[in-house]
């Protein structure tokens, strides 16, 4: 990201407490002007609640946020020029698909002609033009929820908000919308703010993506930053597949980390800032990043023997335990040009690392 | 085969059910089938003929009648319209101004008069007026019925916005819309069958009320279930049931629309559902 972009959405060390109960603690985190933002976090992390809070509906208890550059804390939702699609979509059940996508440029005070043919613009946005007059209960759960889009887009908010809107659709329409809510964020240039428990989904679409965990923000950062050099065991663990490994530092060398894990395998990988020979952290090898053979490739490989190959489609898992160690997942691609091979349980084999795989992990 | 748990092979299930069913209907058959009666007699068949329907706006006791009549309809509507809306505003605070102080006990104080003997209710209110030096007259039974309306509308029209989602007033919020427009474009409109139900359920029950109405009534002041005792005091009539079936057709037209309405509104809520 540029230095000079915009920021569309402060948050600044926002707290939000219910009673006893601290839903966040102390969150700080800029959101840049047309980004795709997404916060990711299992059920309970408060990503929800920040959300809310952007939107209006939850009092900030302490700290503030603003919308590019006005503190909006105390603006009630409906003077937020911020828009929600919502989980169950909260279409209105009593009024045409028409009337709900016109109903925001309605209450702005537009003239009826001009709401009108604002919601239909928006819903030729969603290719739902032809459904115009039906009630939301005739339309399925897809429609619905492009009709949900339609309507918190239409009056053109500034920021739209996403609270996991694709939660309840199956599989292969939630990954066609994964697309079509990407393309519609760049066709209409507005900042979309998302809110997912689905790393997959999150890692797809987003710009930056915030992970929280237990009110925390854990991390944040592109998808590649935060997939290849997770911050902490959390992450590391929550966003993908990985090999979590309790790992003795032996010695720093010129940015190396020299280390070594139960059965008294060794490996080396960059170092990080806090880690002195003699800590004891965890290791993140992420499966697919590393290669099975007969023979060990380099003097550091791990040695094991098969315990299962299981073939998933794209690729096939090798579990792998390693000679008086811990167990290894090892995934390799089934293109022809991929390099998995069969071995029979009960096979010697060396684990090998690619360059950079390990990453060590501070906490 | 039959099916194991089919309720028809339980024993003695179709004995206890036209038990059941006899006791709650044969009174109102009977009087519903001697209204049409030709004859003065409230046990003897005598063939069939409308002359007690005739007799009840034509004959000698049709001005009392119609003037009783008149009085409940006026006091049923005002009543249930009045009790209706204190219920919704009720209601509205109850399940949408989040928590507060007091809020169960709300509830209870609502629900409450459903419980109390309706004789302690009529004593208690006619005490009331008595100290407060209130004229007994339509006035005093308009606002006895109010009272004891408003826990009937309540009912349907909690129960209602319990099935309605915050979500709705929030998304209309949310898109600019105020609190007020919030209440009267979404919440409203989505509670409108149960304030339905609630305004008939008022409306039945106002009509049909007996005690409250006979302790708080002034002198020369009737509505119709107080002119019908009046009546039967003298001897029952077949007029009388005539009226009674008036009466009762009044409140089987009045349940059947609720129930009509309530179900057409169910499916669509359904139906949106199923599909999420």
């Amino acid at each position: 990201m540029p230095q000079n972009t915009e920021i569309a959405i402060d948050v600044r060390d926002a707290v939000k407490r219910y009673g006893p109960f601290t839903a966040l603690k102390k969150i700080s985190l800029s959101i840049h002007d047309n980004e795709f933002f997404t916060l990711l976090g299992p059920s309970g992390c408060g990503k929800t609640t920040l959300l809310r809070m952007i939107a209006g509906f939850e009092d900030v208890t302490e700290g503030a946020i603003f919308l590019y550059g006005e503190g909006i804390d105390a603006l009630p939702p409906h003077k937020r020029p911020i828009n929600t699609v919502f989980q169950n979509y909260a279409l209105f059940p009593h009024m045409s698909v028409l009337e709900n996508v016109g109903f925001g440029l309605e209450m702005l005070g537009k003239s009826k002609a001009e709401a009108r043919a604002r919601a239909g613009e928006a819903l030729e946005m969603v290719q739902l033009s032809q459904f115009a007059t039906r009630m939301p209960s005739q339309l399925s759960g897809g429609q619905q929820q492009r009709v949900a889009l339609a309507r918190a887009l239409a009056p053109r908010p500034k920021v739209l908000l996403l609270d996991e809107p694709l939660s309840a659709l199956d599989l292969k329409l939630r990954k066609a919308m994964q697309v079509e809510l990407k393309h519609l964020q760049r066709e209409t240039g507005i900042t979309f703010i998302f809110v997912t428990h689905d790393q997959e989904e999150a890692l797809t679409m987003s710009d930056r993506i915030a992970v929280m965990s237990a009110g925390e923000l854990q991390q944040l950062g592109e998808a590649r930053d935060i997939y290849e050099r997770p911050r902490n065991v959390f992450v590391a663990d929550f966003i993908g597949e990985t090999n979590l490994m309790e790992v003795t530092v032996d010695a720093i060398n010129g940015g190396r980390a020299q280390c070594h894990l139960g059965g008294g395998h060794k490996l080396t990988c960059d170092a990080v800032e806090g880690i002195t020979p003699g800590a004891k952290v965890h290791m993140s090898l992420r499966p697919e990043r590393l290669f099975l053979s007969v023979e060990p490739v380099e003097n550091e490989s791990l040695t094991g023997r098969v315990r299962e190959m299981i073939y998933i489609g794209t690729d096939t898992a090798t579990i792998v335990d390693l000679d008086g160690g811990p167990q290894f997942t090892v995934r390799s691609s089934n293109s022809s040009r991929g390099n998995a091979r069969t071995f029979e349980p009960g096979t010697e084999v060396a684990v090998n690392m690619e360059h950079g795989a390990g990453r060590l992990l501070v906490d | 085969m039959a099916k194991p748990y089919d309720l028809r092979h339980y024993p003695g299930f179709l004995g206890v059910t036209l038990l059941c069913l006899l006791i709650l209907y044969a009174p109102l058959g009977v009087v519903a089938v001697y209204s049409f009666n030709g004859s003065q007699s409230i046990t003897i068949w005598e063939g069939f003929s409308l002359r007690w329907y005739v007799d009840v706006f034509t004959g000698p006791e049709s001005a009392k009648f119609k003037q009783a009549a008149w009085n409940s309809f006026i006091i049923a509507i005002a009543a249930a319209t009045i009790a209706t809306s204190i219920a919704t505003l009720a209601a509205t605070a109850v399940l949408r101004a989040g928590k507060f102080r007091m809020r169960t006990l709300s509830i209870g104080l609502i629900s409450l008069p459903l419980m109390v003997p309706e004789i302690v209710t009529a004593v208690a209110t006619l005490i009331f007026f008595n100290a407060i030096a209130f004229e007994r007259g339509l006035m005093t039974i308009l606002l006895a019925h109010i009272a004891f309306c408003i826990p009937f509308a309540y009912m349907p029209i909690s129960a209602r916005m319990q099935g309605i989602e915050a979500s709705y007033e929030q998304a209309a919020m949310d898109l600019y819309a105020t609190r007020r427009q919030a209440f009267t474009r979404i919440l409203l409109p989505l509670m409108m069958p149960g304030i339905v139900s609630g305004f008939i359920l008022a409306f039945i029950i106002s009509l049909d009320d007996f005690i409250i109405t006979n302790f708080v009534k002034g002198a020369g002041v009737e509505t119709l279930p107080t002119a019908i005792f009046g009546a039967v005091k003298q001897g029952i009539k077949p007029n009388i049931m005539a009226i009674s079936t008036m009466l009762l057709a009044v409140s089987i037209v009045m349940v059947t629309l609720s129930w009509l309405i309530g179900r057409k509104d169910q499916k669509n809520l359904i139906q949106q559902r199923k599909k999420k």
